[in-house]
């Protein structure tokens, strides 16, 4: 029964994501255009548009998201936390960190295409997110405590968020760029940046869904999941990796972009009960189908305009989290 | 001399190129870039760089703005293409531009580049840099050094009849300037700061504190500035600062207010520099007579 639905699930969620990039190809610098009449006049630069422009983009959306979204999933799963997520942790603060040093340090712009910037500035975000998470950890002395765990998280949020923005300071000639990164962005996303994602995404969802039973035992508590003869402390470590590059693969290519990777386990689980398996699919899938929509709308919103889809993520994402806690509370009291 | 014969360099040069089908230009970032001849579309993201292209004669090549480019009037009906935060990558391809001219700190750069579009990276930001950036642009454009030549020599001549206007009272003030109420000052080492430096009249901020630094608002009342210039940004929170009641120019209101219309000339470092001197020439004159007045 479980896994029809969640193949259902993963079925709705990947045709609407196919339908929105479908719509997203006519999203234009000018407004709708349709994308076979684009193709019809045969013209080279309308072609590069379609091709090289908007379909990278969205795509490239498309994963951030699924990267978020199963960075959500797997803290909350791992830290048992329904509020664990890759900003509250502080591993999105670790990312821009290491972003914004390997900037410094290298004067790669975020915009490079080479390979090797790519791959250095991911590799850079990946570094500063495990950091902030260890950080956390240490500061909140396990994660036992959600209070403790999440007050930590914030604290070294906001730590590391200052020593970028000193790094920034140093860096004059970087801060425009840095600016534009802490608004989160997917206009710069070619095919080098999607192809990144989306090979960390493939890493991240084979180790994840290895550990899948792990969390689902962990989710009866540590001590029977220890009972049962699971691989803890390994599970730990590869899944904080598998947070950390997520997260970070990401943070380095699109900037900081709030709450799909909080919203999107919730929206997940508010539908279908499943296993850990199912959740960190579909909350991947989920997470994709969000950002893609919110990047649909800040391109389309305003005609021949472009609004940071940073904005529209956390007001879709935080607009379904309220409705989520006034559901809930308005259960309990019925 | 040695400076006239760097030019004839160049012109010599420039016309060289000019037989070439593709030309190649050094630009701010170091690269060189090659452009295919002719160039007949431009964008431009950066308003100094705009209006260089305006002054160069070339004002119908530009396809394309940033949307702060708003001087002359007819660039305002050109397709506007964000700004340097977001400048839209699909809206600079759409207009295929021979060349795009941007600052080398506006992002998306590397983008435009693999997308196959050439770009020009310029960082116009003293006054060397202004005619420095003069020259790429009218190398890159084709046009011939002479005429780069003939605006730069324009240009300068306009800014030497301003500081001619220049009473010696006004000469004698020192001056601080401030570009954002934060507050961010000009230094000595600003485009803004070389023009006050060419004038004779001296700057509060020094060079060492870089072109424009945040200024500790202590600093201000300890310099005791006989004239200060602002935008008009800065006119409600000055008055609001602690201790800068007793700042004398304030109360003595010798105090220049631009409006958004004039601070854009003063502080780009483009072909309205001239423009830019005689503004600051006039408030410095209108200064140093209320100075006098209030003293006789």
């Amino acid at each position: 029964m479980m896994r029809t639905s969640t193949a259902l699930w993963a079925f709705v969620l990947f045709l609407l994501s196919a339908l929105l990039m479908a719509l997203s190809l006519g999203a234009g610098s000018q407004g709708w255009e349709w994308p076979s009449q684009m193709l019809a006049v045969g013209d080279a630069v309308q072609a590069q548009i379609l091709w090289d422009i908007r379909l990278p983009r969205s795509l490239g959306a498309w994963l951030a998201g699924a990267l978020l979204g199963l960075a959500g999933a797997v803290a909350q799963g791992l830290f048992r936390n329904p509020l664990a997520d890759p900003y509250l942790l502080g591993s999105a603060s670790g990312a821009s960190l290491g972003v914004s040093v390997y900037m410094g340090a290298w004067g790669g712009s975020l915009t490079a295409t080479g390979w090797a910037t790519r791959l250095g500035m991911t590799g850079a975000a990946f570094a500063g997110a495990v950091l902030a998470v260890l950080l956390t950890l240490m500061l909140a002395r396990g994660v036992h405590q959600t209070l403790r765990l999440l007050l930590a998280g914030v604290v070294v949020g906001v730590v590391l968020g200052a020593v970028t923005s000193l790094a920034t300071l140093l860096h004059p000639e970087a801060l425009l760029a840095m600016q534009g990164f802490l608004l989160g962005s997917t206009a710069f996303v070619g095919w080098s940046a999607s192809l990144t994602m989306s090979l960390a995404l493939l890493l991240c969802v084979v180790l994840a869904l290895a550990m899948a039973r792990v969390l689902d035992a962990l989710a009866l508590g540590e001590a029977t999941a220890r009972s049962l003869g699971m691989p803890l402390s390994t599970a730990r470590v590869v899944l904080i990796a598998v947070l950390s590059l997520a997260t970070g693969a990401a943070v380095a290519q699109t900037g900081l972009i709030a709450f799909v990777g909080l919203a999107a386990p919730h929206a997940v689980r508010s539908r279908v009960h499943t296993t850990h398996a199912g959740l960190l699919l579909l909350s991947a899938l989920m997470g994709g189908l969000l950002l893609l929509a919110a990047d649909l709308l800040a391109r389309s919103a305003v005609p021949a305009q472009e609004l940071p889809v940073g904005v529209f993520t956390a007001v879709l994402g935080g607009g379904y989290l309220l409705w989520r806690m006034r559901a809930a509370q308005q259960g309990a009291q019925s | 001399m040695r400076k006239h014969g760097l030019w004839l360099l160049v012109v010599v040069m420039a016309l060289w190129m000019l037989q070439a089908q593709a030309l190649t230009v050094q630009d701010d970032a170091h690269q060189s870039v090659e452009i295919k001849t002719p160039v007949r579309r431009v964008v431009s993201l950066l308003p100094s760089l705009t209006e260089t292209v305006c002054a160069l004669g070339a004002c119908d090549r530009l396809v394309g703005v940033d949307r702060y480019s708003n001087w002359p009037a007819s660039v305002q009906a050109l397709p506007k293409l964000g700004g340097g935060i977001d400048p839209s990558i699909e809206g600079v391809v759409a207009q295929r531009p021979d060349v795009v001219l941007m600052a080398s700190s506006t992002r998306g750069a590397d983008r435009l580049q693999a997308l196959g579009v050439t770009v020009l990276r310029l960082e116009p930001r003293t006054r060397a840099d202004a005619q420095r950036v003069l020259f790429t642009v009218a190398m890159a454009l084709g046009l011939p050094a002479t005429t780069a030549q003939r605006t730069w020599q324009e240009l300068q001549s306009g800014v030497d009849q301003a500081v001619a206007q220049l009473t010696p009272q006004a000469r004698a003030q020192r001056v601080y300037v401030e570009v954002s109420p934060a507050p961010y000052g000009a230094s000595e080492s600003s485009f803004i700061g070389e023009n006050l430096m060419r004038m004779g009249v001296s700057n509060i901020l020094p060079a060492a504190m870089g072109p424009f630094p945040k200024v500790n608002p202590e600093f201000v009342v300890r310099a005791q500035p006989d004239a200060i210039i602002a935008g008009d940004s800065s006119r409600q929170s000055m008055l609001m600062r602690p201790g800068w009641s007793q700042l004398r120019a304030l109360r003595e209101e010798r105090v220049c207010v631009f409006a958004q219309e004039q601070a854009d000339i003063l502080v780009r470092a483009g072909p309205r520099m001239a423009e830019g001197a005689r503004l600051i020439v006039d408030c410095l004159n209108r200064a140093a007579a209320k100075a006098s007045k209030g003293r006789g």
